[in-house]
């Protein structure tokens, strides 16, 4: 039961990035080059949203329908993880022009070349894996 | 009836991806789509060579299944809800046009680099997998991703999601204003 309801939350998430157009490589290219409001709109008005909610629920205290605290736990403090990190995403973001939500969209709307970039992904995730102790965190 | 192939404003578009994460949150679980990457690495084994990924997948496996739902939410919207075409900025779609990269406005993804054709071309293949790469890579490193960081972590004033998301647009526009003119 509680499978189903996550698939349909998925399915729906799915048909979001695909029809806000935030799933395609052309608005993300768009983005960069501050070519439309539309990204900065969408990113924005969630962020408003979830703002004002996430305030909501910490104020009010409100609990997941199991009854346990939300998952709304504080990001551990560090800087270097966060900024470096952050560039490398950006600059596969931008390459790809693709982030992990919109890639598994994309191989369902039968981009198939999207693969390798997921096949990559996962990749490029094992390999911070084997290099984790040796990076600047 | 073609309304319903049109995109969706992003009045429309924000405040949903703002649904999916509260619905996520009541679920008792988080909103973050590149976690999933490293449960695949688990569920290959990755385990036996770095503790990273030495953990319980099974209580990952709502999200595995969020993402086979929005694999066929990508295909419904894909076949039945919109005509597959993104129109940009005149100006951006010019610009990529002397990159040679002509199909804005007639497609969702550009054919110059996501068709079976373009796959033969070596330089398409390393944009490919070196994109995939640093977003699989630089997603772990900063432990998170545009779901986890700009929106779940923003939305709970994050600072080191502010950080993240500096990045992200730092990478960006490095990639975009001063590594695509070398490539393209």
């Amino acid at each position: 039961m509680k499978s189903i309801i996550f698939l349909i939350v998925g399915v729906f998430f799915g048909i979001v990035m695909y029809k806000s157009e935030a799933a395609s490589w052309f608005r993300i290219y768009e983005m960069f080059e501050f070519g439309s409001f539309h990204m900065y709109g969408i990113i924005g008005s969630a962020l408003a949203i979830g703002v004002v909610g996430v305030q909501l629920i910490k104020r009010k205290q409100i609990k997941a329908l199991n009854g346990a605290d939300m998952h709304l736990q504080p990001k551990a403090k560090s800087f270097w993880r966060y900024i470096l990190g952050g560039i490398l995403f950006g600059l596969g973001w931008a390459l790809a022009g693709a982030c992990p939500g919109p890639m598994y969209v994309l191989i369902g709307a039968g981009y198939l070349p999207i693969l390798l970039v997921v096949g990559s992904a996962i990749l490029g995730t094992f390999v911070y894996g084997l290099l984790k102790s040796k990076l600047p965190h | 009836m073609n309304w319903i192939y049109e995109p969706w404003p992003w009045y429309i578009s924000g405040p949903l991806i703002a649904l999916t994460m509260f619905i996520l949150l009541f679920l008792g679980k988080n909103f973050g789509m590149s976690s999933n990457l490293r449960t695949a690495c688990t569920i290959g084994g990755a385990g036996k060579v770095a503790d990273f990924f030495k953990f319980d997948w099974k209580t990952q496996r709502w999200n595995l299944i969020v993402v086979v739902g929005a694999v066929i939410g990508g295909f419904l919207a894909n076949n039945y809800l919109s005509n597959n075409s993104v129109n940009i900025n005149d100006d951006v779609a010019q610009t990529l046009e002397s990159y040679g990269i002509e199909s804005a406005d007639d497609a969702y993804l550009p054919s110059e680099l996501f068709s079976a054709e373009a796959l033969s071309n070596p330089k398409v293949l390393a944009i490919l997998i070196v994109g995939g790469f640093l977003v699989g890579f630089g997603a772990r490193y900063a432990g998170g991703c545009t779901s986890g960081h700009a929106i779940s972590g923003l939305s709970n004033l994050q600072l080191p999601s502010l950080i993240s998301v500096i990045g992200f647009f730092i990478g960006g526009l490095v990639m975009i204003h001063l590594i695509y003119p070398l490539i393209f």
